[in-house]
């Protein structure tokens, strides 16, 4: 067993989990926080997706004592004072889920590749930076469209850092 | 239409939940005192179980129990059944093999549970059921189906004699021969279609829970029909009487099928939570997933499409063999029958068809509806043939439909069928004019001059959805009837539940029932709370698939809000002292036409409570319930064109364009019918250009069983879409629905297909055409 300690959405957490476990299940497990989703075994589908320390990760291919110390932003987090992100806001308007199930990564994956590309997204960019992230139901034709509406709403140099 | 009326293109409710990581799915749910399952599973595809030996595991740290097939038996839980009866052409029944929930004496397939580990956490679940000893006597084994049927092929299941499950045939045999012997012209093809992988994005999962003091149970699942598992599993499967049994499916991160059957996991963590007097939770990983879902399409056909001397269709002759994997799952007899070759009229006139059809046992993971169902298939042979037709005879393929397409409606079919109502013509003029068709010889030419080779090809698919008129799926074998039910209950303070035997799994039901109500109402869609998924709350419903929730789900609805609003207008009546006749609803208010007088709709909702001053005679309270039985299938159809590029050096096609023309009859929300329809085209494009199972023929070991070697359609090998409507009412339902949940995936691949053969001038290409593929089939055309 080892013991971590994180920041996750703002508040101090710790736990005790065994040596093998992965960030995703102490989230999950440990935090309650089932927001995160498993949809592979082998860091493929990206549904499990959170930011540690300002950078998108998969939360299935990193161990919870890997992120031990670190800040950790999950969907739960994303909004702040009741208010939705411009990125959650534009999956909604712009209907970028149907099942929800790969959604909170899909949010995550994009909010991290806005902060990196600015307001500069063009429909082949999003699409090849998507390569990270399965979605079966939305055939992604409204999941670009909403981060590329998001990417222009937010524009360059709007950056969400892990709080 | 209000602004959240019918038509109107609202956002949905669900949402918010989805987008901030508050949905709840059925491994988020916990249980005081939950444990973990894993189950042991078979290593090999064929193999005879000598004996398990569970001693060591059941010393490891953690462990509660391992149970295993024998005592399943011991306590009468029932086998796994297929619901739907088909004969075969000599009047015998389909040969159904036994289905333990845990094999007993053979494992038919790799993934087939042999026991389950009960621990305290899933790890050492995991860990203690690689300690679980099964000494196998491993049997040769047979993956493919026409090896199946060759004498001498590994023999399955003792009652089914050479694999074959039926041997069944539709149309006529004898008038279809004649008009192919009298053709103009023959166009004969061999049509497979590959075996698909239905992959839901949340693999499945179970949570049981029993309750000793009530002697209940209490299931959580990823279903996409809580109620059709709680009647299988408490009249067949004894796991216990219906009023003992709950089941609830919350919200569920995607089906397509392959969640609609009762997987021997529910059943088992159901009966080991007994047995362990523990809550059980089992989560499928997605290895696991690929082993133990069900399974989709995997037809081999060939097919003889005859023309008279004016192109004209005289006659069609199929034969299919369609591998039904190790067992016979729920629904899967139907899937190559009624779902597929009663609809291999198409969109044309054809005068005589046969189709033969044999199902077979395999050592693969059962096989059965995945999107589509049937129709894929059929609308894949039907416009492969179609277009190669065309090319064989020399004539445009859009002329080659033209003049075979039914124009007159109701138009009855030789396979079934009768159509009620369309226009098809309408979706391919649409169609080639979005795609710009008669531009296209410009675009091949300039694509050429860049040493690029331009494809365009065509689908004009049909579907027989909105499942189905109870007394005709009763006399065709199905089991159970395909109704559906509503109840609307209206709250004292006029805010209003509709529960509803439909289930959303990604569909946005929460919004588009809804719009029923503030179309009827003129309330806002937010005092309005959609229920299901439960079957506590719902008394029964038979669940959503087929491309039914709309056509049927919604109908229930529409029948149970005329009975509100029946009674709603003679309260109002009563209250203002006015003819029921002169009672107009409207923006939430009940009001006396031409006059002033009006009441708002939460105090005639008091008032129905209160009872303080109701009509003589009438009962308290405000809550209808409908059934709703459908008099026919809808028939969505629809024009798909597709244009590709391919790189002749590396035979790497790119989907310049992929335009949709879709009838779905009316439309509820455009936003939602939208992404219906890119999702579908997503998975036809995946099934078309990227994916298949592969078993090893040799061991039966599935080689595509992660994403790693499963090649899932993702953001970069996608075009955006151009989706557009045309409308003909569906006359068979109140709302004039027809269903847009399957379009995309039956009519997508063979428009992709025809595209890419154009390009390459090699009709010789079976999916998914994979760059290899194509790469191959482009040299060989030189
Ligand atoms: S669960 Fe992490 S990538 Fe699939
Ligand atoms: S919305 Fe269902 S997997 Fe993306």
């Amino acid at each position: 067993m080892v013991s971590v300690s994180m920041t996750v959405n703002g508040r101090t957490v710790s736990g005790q989990c065994e040596d093998r476990t992965l960030l995703v299940q102490f989230i999950r497990e440990n935090l309650g926080l089932t927001g995160t989703h498993v949809g592979c075994d082998t860091s493929q589908c990206g549904a499990c997706v959170v930011h540690v320390d300002g950078k998108a990760v998969k939360s299935c291919t990193m161990l919870a004592a890997q992120a031990d110390g670190s800040e950790v932003l999950t969907i739960e987090g994303l909004a702040s004072g009741g208010e939705l992100h411009p990125v959650q806001a534009a999956f909604r308007a712009n209907h970028g889920l149907q099942c929800g199930f790969c959604t909170p990564g899909m949010i995550m994956s994009a909010v991290d590749m806005i902060n990196r590309h600015g307001g500069k997204l063009d429909e082949k960019t999003v699409r090849a930076e998507l390569e990270g992230n399965i979605c079966r139901c939305t055939g992604y034709h409204n999941i670009v469209k909403a981060i590329l509406d998001a990417a222009s709403t937010m524009g360059d140099g709007t950056r969400v850092a892990a709080q | 239409m209000g602004m959240e009326g019918i038509g109107a293109r609202v956002a949905r409710k669900e949402d918010k939940r989805f987008i901030t990581g508050k949905g709840r799915y059925t491994d988020d749910m916990v249980a005081p005192g939950m444990k973990h399952a894993h189950f042991v599973r078979s290593p090999h595809a064929h193999a005879r179980i000598r004996g398990i030996d569970s001693a060591a595991a059941e010393k490891m740290p953690g462990v509660i129990a391992v149970l295993a097939g024998d005592e399943l038996a011991a306590d009468a839980i029932g086998s796994l059944i297929c619901g739907w009866m088909i004969h075969s052409k000599d009047g015998s029944p389909m040969n159904m093999g036994d289905w333990r929930p845990l094999a007993q004496t053979k494992v038919r397939y790799v993934g087939d549970a042999v026991a389950i580990v009960v621990a305290d956490t899933k790890a050492q679940a995991r860990d203690a059921a690689e300690a679980v000893e099964v000494d196998y006597d491993v049997l040769p084994a047979v993956t493919g189906s026409i090896d199946a049927l060759k004498d001498g092929a590994p023999q399955i299941h003792d009652n089914a004699p050479g694999n074959l499950i039926y041997d069944w045939e539709i149309g006529d045999g004898a008038a279809t021969d004649a008009a192919i012997a009298s053709a103009a012209h023959v166009t004969e093809m061999k049509i497979i279609n590959n075996r698909l992988v239905p992959n839901p994005m949340e693999p499945r999962a179970a949570l049981g829970v029993y309750d000793e003091g009530e002697d209940h149970y209490t299931l959580w699942t990823t279903s996409q029909n809580p109620h059709v598992a709680r009647l299988v599993m408490s009249a067949f499967y004894n796991v216990a009487p219906e009023n003992k049994l709950r089941v609830i499916a919350p919200d569920v991160g995607g089906g397509f099928g392959s969640k609609i059957y009762i997987y021997p996991e529910e059943i088992v963590c159901l009966w080991a939570s007994k047995k362990t007097g523990v809550p059980v939770k089992w989560n499928c990983d997605r290895t696991e997933a690929f082993l133990t879902d069900a399974h989709g399409r995997d037809h081999v056909s060939t097919v003889k499409m005859a023309f008279d001397a004016s192109n004209r269709i005289i006659g069609l002759k199929v034969d299919t063999i369609a591998n039904l994997g190790a067992y016979m799952s729920l629904f899967s007899s139907a899937v190559p029958t009624y779902l597929y070759a009663t609809l291999l009229s198409g969109q044309y006139a054809i005068p005589a068809i046969h189709a033969n059809v044999r199902t077979v046992y395999t050592n693969t993971v059962p096989v059965d509806a995945y999107r589509g169902a049937g129709r894929p298939e059929a609308t894949y042979l039907l416009e492969r043939v179609m277009e190669t037709a065309a090319r064989e005879l020399g004539v445009s393929p859009a002329e080659l439909r033209k003049t075979n397409f039914i124009r007159e409606f109701p138009h009855q079919t030789p396979v079934i069928m009768c159509y009620d109502a369309g226009d098809y013509e309408a979706s391919l003029n649409a169609a080639m004019a979005v795609s710009d068709y008669a531009g296209f010889a410009a675009r091949k030419a300039e694509a050429q001059s860049r040493g690029k080779r331009r494809g365009i090809g065509m689908s004009c698919y049909i579907e027989a959805c909105g499942i189905a008129p109870s007394a005709a799926v009763g006399s065709l074998g199905a089991g159970v009837g395909l109704w559906e039910s509503a109840e609307v209950r209206v709250n004292a303070v006029g805010t209003i539940e509709v529960l509803t035997g439909s289930h959303s799994h990604g569909q946005g039901h929460e919004t588009t029932f809804a719009q029923l109500v503030a179309e009827r109402f003129g309330v806002g869609i937010d005092t309005v709370s959609i229920v299901h998924g439960d079957t506590d709350k719902v008394q029964m419903g038979m669940g959503t698939y087929g491309s039914r929730s709309g056509a049927v789900g919604m109908s229930a609805v529409v029948k149970a809000l005329d009975k509100v609003e029946a009674k709603a207008r003679k309260i109002a009546a009563h209250l203002m002292e006015a003819d029921e006749s002169d009672i107009v609803i409207e923006n939430g208010e009940l009001k006396v036409a031409g006059t002033d007088k009006s009441v708002p709709w939460f105090q005639m909702a008091l008032a129905a409570y209160t009872a303080h001053n109701l009509p003589a005679g009438m009962e308290p309270g405000l809550k209808e319930g409908a059934f709703f039985d459908p008099a026919n299938f809808t028939f969505p159809a629809g024009c798909y064109i597709c244009e590709v590029e391919v790189d002749p050096e590396t035979g790497k096609t790119e989907i310049i364009q992929f335009v949709a023309s879709d009838d779905f009859g009316k439309i509820i929300n455009p936003m939602i019918v939208e992404g219906q329809v890119h999702g579908g085209v997503a998975q036809g494009i995946g099934q078309a250009m990227l994916e298949a199972a592969h078993y090893d023929p040799e061991t039966g070991q599935l080689l595509t069983a992660s994403y790693m070697d499963y090649t899932m359609p993702r953001a970069d090998d996608l075009p955006s879409f151009q989706v557009s409507t045309t409308e003909t009412a569906c006359p068979s339902n109140p709302l004039g629905i027809k269903g847009c949940g399957e379009a995309g995936a039956i009519g997508s691949p063979p428009a992709l297909i025809n595209a890419i053969t154009d390009a390459i001038g090699n009709n010789d290409l079976t999916m998914p055409a994979t760059a290899e593929r194509v790469w191959a089939a482009l040299r060989s055309a030189r």
